[in-house]
């Protein structure tokens, strides 16, 4: 498994905070995909093997829960919350905003490589929305001026 | 206007206030730790109980009397799990504490694992809130630093120490025994209880408490002023203060904290939260989070209510109702998570109940054939329904659905989903009734777009 050397010692780490080491599936899963950007077959043999598991454990993990991909995204990662609070007040159409922005579908790498677009259900944030969330960082009481914005600064900062 | 009386938010969102170690021992932070672990653990208890703190995760359990229900007998070690997986579309008063105030969280937790002999203490936070989850790990870093969690903390011999375990975006990880199951390192089916409950039998077997975030910081609280001078806040039954998070169609939506049941629905929405938006009026609300059955305005709710001694009786628009977990009960709903969803006359009920429906169809776990076959059914049909498919029998097989659901599952979930569409239907049966007659059209500029 190549991975840089800090995930090799985060993971090494994480394991000691249990007694069982299967508990540590899901947060090894995050170090991995946070480094690699997905889940491989790979990944998820070697997970197994780290934590004297099967293979299938890891997998029925994976496939369980949604922020585990089994492929590539963008280099940008744009979460739309699709919940209610969000959708009254605009969420829809935040979404396809997003989507026309960046010629691409749902789940799908846009052509320039850019961003992938998700909807995602609800982001905790229900009094500010809509929300989205690129990467890791939220964004509130979003407009569809405000998708231009920052659909300009997501191509501005691919640039650099 | 109503007073706010913020306990847990006191510092929420106050200029100057930040999430370091400094900033909360500069404004008394882990005095009242220094304090309870002087204390005998049985007391600390007992002022939980005394206090009669319900939890604040959804259902209101007595949180002493889950605290009572440890086997402290079974010579295995207790567990704490912190449920910071608040994925009740509505709700996100976790957000603020753990991005704004962590060390309150955290001495709150301090507090509960010294009480129940705890050694070893987990939060479980959503996979949604990264930032939230490293902002925690560096103040329980703080609190190692400062002897506050680890090893022989504040000299007195006891030692705990707590660890930050992130989701992955799954709503069914907020139930208790699904998030046992998550921690365990596998998918998050809930298990069956009774017969054994997490307090006997939880996280590796062992006996767990599973605290809401909201519900710790409470405990500090307690710890500060008394279980008893605590139950003097709010309403008999109702104690302490609630977080009400507002989202939707009011002017100033956002989260506001009063004591339990001092403040009605109206106050709420109209005089706190500014109201209807310009040139609209209410339609309808959820108070507790998306699972809870919807309220209708205009609609009244009679019967009567035990004030001390007597029986009163009571007849309430749904601006009259007291926000506490009681009175929204009598009225056929739930305070559940504190989530107040409102909606105004712009919404088309069916479009939003199929959204709701697209939300926990999403999120079933899959584990029981009921909720796995019943929210994706409901979701199929009022999804067809918003795009002009729907057939004459519809609404009623909606129902039908719905009502075969709860009670044949082996979690909460199974209500949770079936709420929705059982209340929806009832209260705005006319908008599901003839909706075959309404034909696909071309929606309006502007008009609401939800599914």
């Amino acid at each position: 498994m190549n991975l840089k050397p800090e995930t090799f010692a985060r993971i090494d780490e994480v394991i000691t905070h249990y007694p069982v080491k299967r508990s540590a599936t899901l947060p090894l899963l995050h170090l991995i995909q946070e480094d690699v950007g997905f889940i491989s077959d790979e990944a998820i043999e070697w997970i197994a093997a780290k934590l004297e598991l099967q293979p299938i454990n890891v997998y029925e993990v994976v496939t369980f829960y949604p922020m585990f991909r089994r492929k590539p995204i963008g280099r940008r990662h744009v979460k739309v919350c699709r919940t209610l609070s969000c959708a009254l007040n605009g969420g829809y159409k935040v979404c396809d905003r997003f989507k026309e922005e960046f010629k691409t579908e749902l789940g799908q790498v846009s052509p320039d490589g850019e961003v992938t677009v998700e909807f995602v259900e609800c982001l905790a944030s229900c009094g500010t929305g809509p929300v989205v969330m690129i990467d890791d960082d939220l964004h509130e009481n979003v407009t569809e001026q405000k998708v231009t914005e920052l659909s300009a600064k997501i191509r501005a900062e691919a640039k650099k | 206007m109503p007073e706010q009386r913020r306990i847990i938010f006191k510092h929420i969102d106050e200029p100057g206030y930040t999430n370091d170690i400094a900033c909360y021992l500069r404004n008394g932070g882990y005095e009242v730790l220094k304090k309870a672990v002087q204390r005998k653990p049985e007391e600390l208890i007992d002022e939980v109980k005394k206090s009669g703190l319900r939890g604040r995760g959804g259902a209101g359990f007595p949180c002493g009397v889950k605290w009572g229900l440890v086997d402290r007998k079974s010579g295995k070690p207790i567990y704490l799990i912190v449920n910071a997986d608040e994925s009740e579309p509505g709700t996100f008063k976790d957000r603020y504490i753990i991005h704004q105030d962590p060390h309150q969280l955290i001495e709150g937790i301090m507090i509960s694992c010294f009480a129940n002999n705890v050694k070893q203490a987990y939060i479980y936070i959503r996979g949604e809130f990264p930032i939230g989850a490293r902002i925690l790990e560096k103040a329980i870093q703080e609190a190692r630093d400062n002897n506050f969690v680890g090893q022989n903390i504040l000299g007195t011999g006891y030692s705990c120490d707590i660890f930050v375990h992130r989701g992955a975006g799954a709503y069914i990880c907020g139930e208790e025994t699904g998030l046992i199951e998550s921690l365990e390192g596998k998918r998050a089916n809930p298990r069956i209880k009774p017969p054994y409950f997490p307090a006997v039998l939880g996280l590796y077997q062992c006996p767990t408490i599973v605290n809401n975030v909201e519900t710790l910081c409470h405990v500090k609280h307690i710890a500060e002023v008394g279980g008893e001078a605590y139950s003097k806040i709010g309403t008999p039954g109702n104690t302490g203060t609630r977080i009400y998070c507002v989202s939707g169609h009011v002017k100033r939506p956002g989260y506001y904290e009063f004591e339990c049941g001092k403040v009605t629905m109206g106050q709420l929405l109209n005089e706190v939260c500014g109201g209807p938006r310009d040139g609209r009026t209410f339609k309808a609300v959820i108070p507790g989070g998306s699972s809870a059955k919807i309220l209708k305005f205009g609609e009244r709710y009679k019967g009567k209510r035990k004030i001390g001694a007597d029986m009163v009786d009571y007849d309430w628009g749904v601006e009259d109702v007291p926000m506490d977990f009681d009175c929204l009960a009598m009225i056929g709903t739930m305070g559940g998570s504190g989530g107040v969803i409102v909606m105004d006359d712009s919404v088309n009920m069916v479009e939003a109940l199929a959204n709701i429906n697209a939300f926990y169809s999403h999120e079933s776990c899959g584990q029981c054939t009921p909720c796995r076959e019943g929210s994706l059914w409901m979701k199929k049909i009022t999804t067809r329904m918003v795009h002009g498919d729907a057939r004459e029998a519809d609404a009623a097989l909606l129902k039908g659905v719905a009502d075969q659901i709860p009670g044949r599952t082996i979690c909460a979930f199974g209500e949770a989903c079936s709420w929705p569409t059982q209340s929806f239907i009832a209260k705005f049966g006319d908008e599901f009734k003839n909706y075959h007659l309404t034909k696909k059209q071309e929606k309006a500029p502007g008009a609401l777009e939800l599914v």
